[in-house]
């Protein structure tokens, strides 16, 4: 029985695999469906999951073992009742106090982690003595480093006219810049041919048989 | 129309068929392309293989079934070695589906080592919402942030749980990470704030965004990126899996693609210097 309902799902998964990629032809009634399938079981499941992986454990389990020790948890759950205010017009303006603590914690934790690590740790990583490096090449590398990081940041300064000398740095940035697109689309293309893959892997392997694990 | 204009109007879907047959191939008939091993990859391989026998870490699964292709063979290698140094391993997720690709990864691993046990050897804590939030408040107090396992077990239970208060026993970090709540998160607490190393795994789009992270300071003491990476670290613990046999499928779409690229551009100029 396990056996059928295994094949049973790849026959699906297989059927809905090629209803998506029949969008690389033209929009047509087996994508859509495949779609609405997709966006309908997704909704199903994350409302299920959100009830049974957060709200149980972490609210009602332990309001309901030890109401008395767990009493802060209203607090929250309080809070998540004035989010769902929203969806009655009438009300909505309640939800905003839920909002606006989520909003003032999140930008006080994140301001201090963020100056740390993107700031003051990145800074101090370009703060390097090139020629203090083993080997030429790596020298090369941080006197790149360095001398994009500074050229980059000129570009970024827009309290002066980009012109003469300061214009020239800037430019250097812009090249900087350019070559950073260049490997984030290069990136990119090889994390989109890496999902082909295993969908392929799936429709070749799992699907058909042709190819072994 | 001349044979370049013709060539930059090219229908996308000869496009999409190509890269279609060009990644299908290469996976029938393996050509077996070599595959270089990356200082930043190594760097990974490294740090696990240095970490002494019996040290706790904690591998955490920031990504869903969406990205599995690329990060589940990180998942599968780092998973591997780590159990053949005989490191004790708590599994978390910042990303609800974690949990299942956790218990999936080592469902593959696990038949290589018929020694390791559940609670003693590995464990996996399920999934917190919250995401730095809950990475800050482990580095607190880790047992009240996962009181129980992923199916409900109290963590006190588990030997490997024993004395591991926060991330001061902790021999490192691996973040396998799709985006946010993932490795940057990671970085941002455990290392910045905790001293703690973390390296990790990612999918190829976050690379770029990741890579400054890998730096004199050592934020990141080691990236394996993508399927790439991935390929390079199933070399390093000499145990060639899906990645591997991916690469020769990315290679070959990837050289369409410049080819591609070449033509578009030549068509380009060429068609704009006899306008």
């Amino acid at each position: 029985m396990a056996l059928i309902m295994e094949r049973i799902g790849i026959w699906v998964g297989a059927i809905l695999t090629f209803a998506i990629f029949s969008f690389l032809y033209r929009d047509n009634p087996f994508y859509k469906i495949a779609e609405q399938i997709f966006i309908g079981i997704s909704a199903g499941y994350w409302f299920i999951y959100t009830i049974y992986n957060i709200l149980i454990p972490n609210l009602f389990t332990p309001l309901l073992t030890n109401f008395s020790a767990n009493l802060l948890l209203l607090l929250p759950a309080l809070l998540g009742i004035l989010m769902l205010c929203r969806l009655i017009p009438r009300i909505d303006w309640v939800s905003r106090y839920s909002i606006a603590l989520v909003v003032g914690t999140t930008a006080g934790l994140f301001f201090k982690r963020y100056l740390q690590s993107d700031v003051i740790n990145q800074m101090n990583a370009t703060m390097i003595n090139p020629f203090s490096a083993p080997d030429l090449a790596a020298t090369i590398g941080q006197l790149i480093l360095i001398i994009g990081t500074v050229t980059g940041i000129i570009y970024f300064f827009f309290s002066k006219k980009h012109e003469g000398v300061f214009g020239g740095t800037a430019r250097v940035g812009i090249f900087f810049l350019m070559i950073s697109f260049g490997a984030a689309f290069g990136y990119t293309v090889m994390a989109r041919i890496s999902l082909l893959i295993g969908r392929l892997d799936f429709l070749l392997g799992d699907w058909l048989g042709i190819i072994k694990p | 129309m001349s044979l370049f204009q013709k060539l930059i109007h090219i229908d996308r879907r000869i496009i999409f068929i190509l890269i279609f047959f060009g990644t299908a191939v290469p996976l029938l008939l393996v050509l077996n392309l070599p595959v270089e091993v990356t200082k930043n990859v190594k760097n990974v391989y490294k740090m696990v293989e240095e970490t002494p026998e019996g040290s706790p870490v904690i591998i955490s699964f920031d990504y869903d079934p969406s990205t599995k292709p690329e990060i589940q063979p990180m998942a599968v290698a780092i998973i591997q070695q780590s159990l053949r140094n005989k490191l004790k391993l708590i599994c978390i997720a910042l990303w609800p589906m974690g949990v299942q690709l956790c218990n999936e990864a080592f469902e593959q691993v696990l038949p290589l080592f018929p020694e390791v046990k559940y609670g003693i050897d590995y464990v996996n804590l399920g999934y917190k919402a919250g995401g730095m939030v809950t990475i800050n408040h482990m580095a607190k107090d880790l047992p009240s942030t996962f009181p129980t396992d992923a199916g409900g077990i109290p963590i006190d239970e588990f030997p490997i749980m024993k004395g591991i208060n926060n991330f001061s026993k902790i021999g490192f970090v691996v973040g396998l990470s799709a985006g946010d709540p993932g490795l940057k998160q990671w970085v941002m607490v455990v290392h910045d704030a905790y001293g703690r190393p973390v390296a990790g795994g990612s999918t190829a789009v976050q690379v770029p965004y990741l890579l400054p992270y890998v730096n004199e300071q050592q934020q990141l003491t080691g990236l394996v990126g993508g399927l790439k990476g991935a390929a390079e670290y199933e070399k390093l613990i000499n145990q060639p899996g899906f990645a591997t046999k991916g690469m020769d499928a990315q290679s070959v779409a990837h050289l369409i693609i410049i080819l591609l690229i070449v033509i578009g551009n030549v068509g380009f100029f060429i068609t704009k210097r006899t306008k």
